[in-house]
């Protein structure tokens, strides 16, 4: 039966739900990839919560994001019913067959009360602190990027305030977009690798990226932006 | 009954929401197909900043506003933004001083705000003085490519920052508002971030071979509601289609 409690094993395998679930923007990444799920808990009503992070505050994607990550762990609660319930029958399980949200909230934390795994409900919650940065982006997440011709952004960056030198780039642009107290070689191109890029513009495509051209092969291409 | 934090975070909503509905108008006029992101990407910023900073304020007026209701169903004497950011676009040159007049001083506010005892605005200011960093830079680049252009860029350049050069007064002046939570260590006292503000202007200002603006007009009252002409304009436009379709969604 698909009722009984949400256990702690259970929640890691809705954050893996949801970290599995694409970027609707770069599908070739994962939120996962991206460091936008922070985590997943049972609510004091008995809901899941997923707390999630916007890269940018005014990301159109977010909305979206937000409605797929509902979706993937409303779908994957319910297979947690069908297939693992013998194993995490735990305390008080199979008690109220059909009780939708157990409104008595016994146990707080990480793990919920008894219910219908098919109807509990699943909500999002953004989280603006502490503030997403391009640091939180997996290596694997990195390599995926690159590998669909999206510069990953300059790794090793301290996630505090980026300063603004005052003086122009050479051409617009010869160095990172925001040319910090440490200067950092030149994004490298994702489709031939030459180190001899530009920047055309510190704007791009998706508010996280940057557009950039390679003089060795070209190619213009996007870069995330390192924040 | 209003509570202050609700009124500052309505006050910083407005800048940005109106600076984003006036970089918006930008779309596809830009010199540049670039420019035309760019500025569109701003605006973005801006609209995210401002999304928050309203529903905050929303929820803590306790009347029930949305987001919504707060940018498509206010009338003109209750938007609180300063003066600067409703000012008209002009050409390029005069967008491009207003940026960096006002990317400059929210640079310096949000960072101040991260140290914010209201988790709210902390959190808000932690996230988006990175965005704004972009928004600086991109106003410098271009002030100093103008400035040190050619002779008609520089003439544009010089004149856009003198324009709008009397309207940074209001951005450091200490309404009851700001100042009653500056103590409490929730908001930043505006007058703190003037030196800040205007050695880094002055910097670029010169390193773009301009003259730093000067003068005692100082024109003001954004933040009590009293707006310039122009702005009935903009919200006419902002607010025509929520009004006309109420609730109207993509």
């Amino acid at each position: 039966m698909a009722t009984r409690t949400i256990e702690a094993s259970d929640l890691a395998l809705l954050e893996a739900a949801a970290s599995a679930v694409p970027d609707p923007e770069l599908p070739v990444v994962t939120l996962g990839d991206l460091g936008i799920v922070r985590g997943v808990a049972v609510a004091d009503d008995g809901a899941v919560e997923v707390r999630l992070t916007p890269t940018f505050v005014g990301c159109p994607a977010t909305e979206v994001i937000a409605a797929d990550v509902r979706a993937a762990v409303e779908a994957r609660l319910v297979t947690l019913g069908g297939a693992g319930a013998g194993a995490g029958a735990g305390s008080g399980s199979g008690a109220g067959a059909g009780a939708d949200t157990s409104g008595d909230a016994g146990s707080t934390g990480s793990a919920g009360a008894v219910a219908d795994l098919a109807h509990v409900e699943v909500r999002t919650r953004m989280e603006m602190s502490p503030a997403w940065s391009t640091d939180w982006i997996s290596d694997d997440g990195r390599r995926k990027l690159a590998e669909h011709g999206i510069a990953p952004p300059r790794g090793g960056r301290a996630s505090g305030i980026v300063a603004v030198t005052i003086g122009r780039r050479a051409g617009l642009g010869e160095a990172s977009p925001l040319a910090g107290a440490s200067p950092q070689p030149p994004t490298p191109c994702p489709r031939c690798g030459s180190t001899s890029t530009r920047l055309i513009s510190a704007f791009g495509s998706t508010p996280c990226q940057s557009l950039r051209a390679c003089r060795a092969c070209g190619e213009p291409f996007g870069a995330m932006k390192a924040l | 009954m209003t509570t202050p934090v609700a009124q500052y975070a309505l006050q910083l909503g407005d800048d940005a929401l109106i600076l984003s509905q006036r970089l918006s108008e930008w779309c596809a006029h830009a010199p540049e197909l670039e420019e035309d992101v760019a500025l569109a990407n701003l605006a973005l910023d801006l609209l995210g900043q401002a999304r928050t900073l309203l529903t905050y304020a929303g929820s803590l007026e306790g009347r029930g506003r949305s987001e919504d209701d707060l940018a498509f169903l206010r009338t003109e004497r209750e938007f609180r933004n300063v003066l600067l950011v409703e000012q008209p676009n002009g050409d390029f040159a005069m967008t491009i001083a207003r940026q960096l007049y006002f990317a400059t001083y929210q640079y310096e506010l949000y960072a101040a705000l991260c140290e914010s005892t209201d988790a709210e605005l902390a959190g808000l200011a932690a996230k988006a003085v990175k965005e704004v960093a972009y928004h600086r830079d991109h106003a410098v680049q271009w002030t100093l490519r103008l400035g040190d252009g050619t002779e008609e860029s520089r003439r544009r350049m010089q004149e856009g920052v003198d324009q709008l050069w009397p309207y940074t007064a209001e951005l450091f002046e200490a309404d009851a508002v700001a100042l009653e939570l500056a103590g409490s260590g929730a908001a930043v006292d505006p007058r703190t971030l003037r030196p800040a503000w205007e050695a880094s202007v002055a910097e670029v200002i010169e390193a773009a071979t301009l003259t730093m603006p000067s003068g005692d007009w100082q024109p003001r009252g954004g933040r009590a509601g009293k707006h310039t002409e122009a702005f009935g304009l903009l919200l006419g436009e902002m607010q025509a289609l929520h009004r006309q379709f109420p609730g109207a969604a993509w």
